[in-house]
């Protein structure tokens, strides 16, 4: 894959966007965050919403980890390092959403530990500024390690990655623990107050990350020689069919407690599933969240159409978009409305937050793109040391432990 | 307190020195300024975490601030780093029965406290209206009453602001210990260390933190001159700010600006540690309540009746 007309054209068309984002970004630095639609009623929005999906999506590497190296199963091993790379560049768009979203990003070192003052052990927010570098960390060394030593047409030291690598698995069961607990722990929202939180973020991360990776799996395999068999996406399907069924199993216990139970605490899910006195805006999102999910459920439960491409990547998309909804504003804007002295103020985000919005997801994939442009001549061996000779036939992929 | 009293002393040099160079860069960047304006950023930047200062830093902050504003506003101020008195526990008492929901303590703090005036305008205090018969449940208050003449038929109302909580969760969550419980019990907000993330709004029951969503605009002439650092000083755009019971004006002695202006004496406080003061006196003999106790906040504003 030398640089392809399409590779640049691709490159570029990110650029425009994030560029487009940074414009906004610049005004919103300028005149403060009264451009976005957030207020104190609703004081986290669209930024917020996208870095809580972004982090379950950080979850798309350690669902491949698990086979492969627990379980050897050999078609998903050898894709590990792409898995492993995009998950690396959602936690940079997990941070880079942060980092939008707080009012002073001139003082970004006051939460380097040492050197500012990071609340730790105390707030849960500072836990997931370590655990989340922890895991780009983890991310980036693995696969980094791996491709330098393909590069120089050697195998990798097992005994030096892969701890790493099994690391990663409880690290990225972690992430979510945390992020959820960022909310959970707030008594102040009864709709995060719930100890169900964490379960359903990881059920539901099990879903959207490994569905992204379908989709790009299938766009590495088309524009390289990597070898992605489909025995490896039909794989990764079915592990997301239980996860599925997992997610809508809790969150039909959730909405059954609520409604049963019928208390004052109903407030934040009757306005996000029925409205409430007249304010709706989350009523058709999260009905077209839920039915998506459903839908994918059954594409992916039925080995029929989990094994056939189309409907196996009408049911991955279905997921990407059903999972953003309900992980992303339909589960941080409830969290505000009602507020806590009973007010609604119903939030939609504006032109600069989407601008910004899109600007980082841009960012995110022109940086995965290059991590590819690296990654994908060396795991195909077409990019190695000069001094070496070559060993291998160029469309081999090259074993990982 | 451990944390934010103990000297750093070990990683001062290191730390100071980073942060030089960073802002060195950083100061560099920006081409054109001036040189005092440039120091002044750079001063600014550097700031150190609150407690970690010398009192030879504070005065230089001190100096730099009321410089600041005298630049800004054409007027002399006096910021104060008054300390929390000996055996001080603040507390609050509001009579529900006599609340006629005027709002009247809501502009008075919005003038003592130098509060943001136009879009938007910044309230520390709000008053909800709520329908006779229905106290705690919140979800049919309203908040944008504006009839022609209060008290309405049938409503009573309940002005809501920081309730001052012993065990407060905006400060638990707080991911750079930006705000905290000074040991007469008022929950402050260092405005310069702020980065705000908004976890603490999040956290609070009682919408008791409010944002600067833009740079705060006061009119020259309205401003109150007479400042503390945690208090009303005038903040900038981004932080979180909120009540802190006029911390300007109870340290030295005054009563907080909503306790003055309200015309019906709703608004009582005093020393929940001084077995004399008012406060106690309406705990031990009116029946009181806190708002959410549930939640186990341990506020120190006490929501009473007289009638």
């Amino acid at each position: 894959m030398k640089g392809s007309l399409a590779y640049y054209a691709w490159c570029i068309f990110l650029l425009a966007i994030a560029f487009l984002g940074l414009k906004f970004y610049i005004a919103q630095l300028d005149q403060g965050l009264i451009i976005t639609n957030m207020r104190d009623q609703v004081s986290w929005g669209l930024y917020i919403a996208n870095f809580t999906y972004l982090v379950g999506i950080a979850a798309a590497a350690v669902l491949l980890v698990i086979p492969a190296y627990i379980y050897h199963f050999d078609p998903i091993k050898e894709i590990v390092v792409f898995g492993e790379l995009f998950s690396a560049s959602s936690i940079i768009m997990a941070l880079m959403f942060v980092f939008v979203d707080i009012g002073r990003p001139d003082r970004f070192w006051h939460p380097i530990p040492f050197i500012g003052k990071l609340a730790f052990p105390d707030s849960l927010l500072a836990w997931d500024v370590l655990v989340l570098n922890g895991y780009l960390f983890l991310n980036i060394f693995v696969p980094v390690y791996i491709l330098v030593r393909s590069y120089y047409q050697k195998e990798p030291n097992k005994r030096a990655v892969v701890p790493f690598i099994l690391l990663s698995i409880p690290w990225a069961v972690g992430i979510h623990t945390v992020t959820a607990f960022l909310y959970n722990g707030l008594a102040a929202r009864p709709f995060w107050n719930a100890s169900i939180l964490a379960p359903r973020f990881l059920a539901s991360a099990f879903c959207s990350g490994p569905a992204i990776i379908i989709i790009i799996f299938q766009v590495i395999r088309r524009i390289s020689k990597v070898k992605i068999e489909n025995e490896a996406l039909f794989k990764i399907a079915e592990l997301i069919s239980y996860a599925m069924f997992l997610n809508l199993f809790l969150m039909g216990a959730e909405i059954y407690k609520e409604y049963y139970s019928n208390t004052i605490h109903l407030a934040p899910l009757t306005y996000l599933y029925q409205g409430l006195q007249g304010h709706k805006t989350l009523v058709p999102w999260i009905w077209t969240s839920l039915s998506m999910n459903l839908v994918a459920f059954f594409i992916f439960l039925i080995p029929k159409t989990r094994k056939y491409l189309l409907t196996l990547n009408i049911g991955s998309i279905l997921i990407i978009v059903g999972v953003w909804i309900e992980k992303g504003i339909g589960f941080v804007l409830p969290g505000f409305i009602p507020d806590p002295l009973g007010e609604i103020y119903e939030y939609m985000p504006n032109t600069t937050e989407i601008a910004v919005s899109l600007g980082i997801w841009a960012l995110g994939l022109l940086i995965f793109t290059l991590f590819m442009r690296v990654a994908i001549p060396i795991e195909t061996g077409i990019f190695f040391h000069s001094k070496q000779k070559p060993q291998k036939s160029s469309n081999d992929t090259l074993p990982i432990p | 307190m451990g944390q934010r009293t103990r000297t750093m002393s070990g990683n001062l040099y290191t730390r100071r020195t980073f942060m030089k160079i960073l802002s060195a860069g950083f100061v560099a960047g920006l081409g054109g300024i001036n040189a005092t304006c440039k120091k002044v950023i750079n001063e600014e930047f550097l700031q150190k975490y609150f407690s970690e200062m010398t009192d030879e830093e504070k005065k230089r902050v001190v100096q730099r601030l009321e410089e600041k504003y005298l630049k800004q506003y054409g007027k002399s101020t006096r910021v104060s780093f008054g300390e929390a008195k000996q055996n001080t526990l603040w507390g609050y008492g509001l009579d529900l029965s006599r609340c006629i929901g005027c709002r009247r303590c809501v502009y008075a703090c919005v003038k003592e406290n130098n509060n943001s005036r136009y879009k938007p305008q910044l309230h520390w205090i709000r008053v909800i209206r709520l329908k006779k018969g229905n106290l705690i449940s919140l979800e049919n208050a309203e908040h944008y009453y504006d009839p022609d003449k209060v008290p309405e038929e049938g409503f009573i109302y309940m002005p809501v602001q920081c309730q001052q909580c012993e065990n407060p969760p905006c400060v638990k969550v707080c991911p750079v210990h930006a705000t905290w419980k000074e040991p007469d019990g008022l929950v402050v907000v260092d405005y310069d260390w702020c980065i705000g993330c908004r976890y603490c709004m999040a956290a609070c029951p009682y919408k008791g933190r409010v944002f600067n969503w833009a740079e705060p605009n006061i009119p020259k002439e309205d401003l109150n001159t007479t400042m503390h650092y945690f208090g009303n000083r005038p903040r900038m755009k981004n932080v979180v700010d909120k009540c802190t019971f006029c911390i300007q004006r109870v340290r030295s002695g005054r009563y907080p600006a909503c306790v003055e202006a309200c015309p019906t004496g709703t608004r009582k406080f005093g020393n929940l540690l001084d077995k004399n003061s008012e406060i106690r006196y309406l705990i031990e003999n009116k029946r009181v309540f806190r708002l959410k106790e549930d939640l186990n906040t341990e506020p120190k504003f006490y929501y009473f009746f007289s009638l």
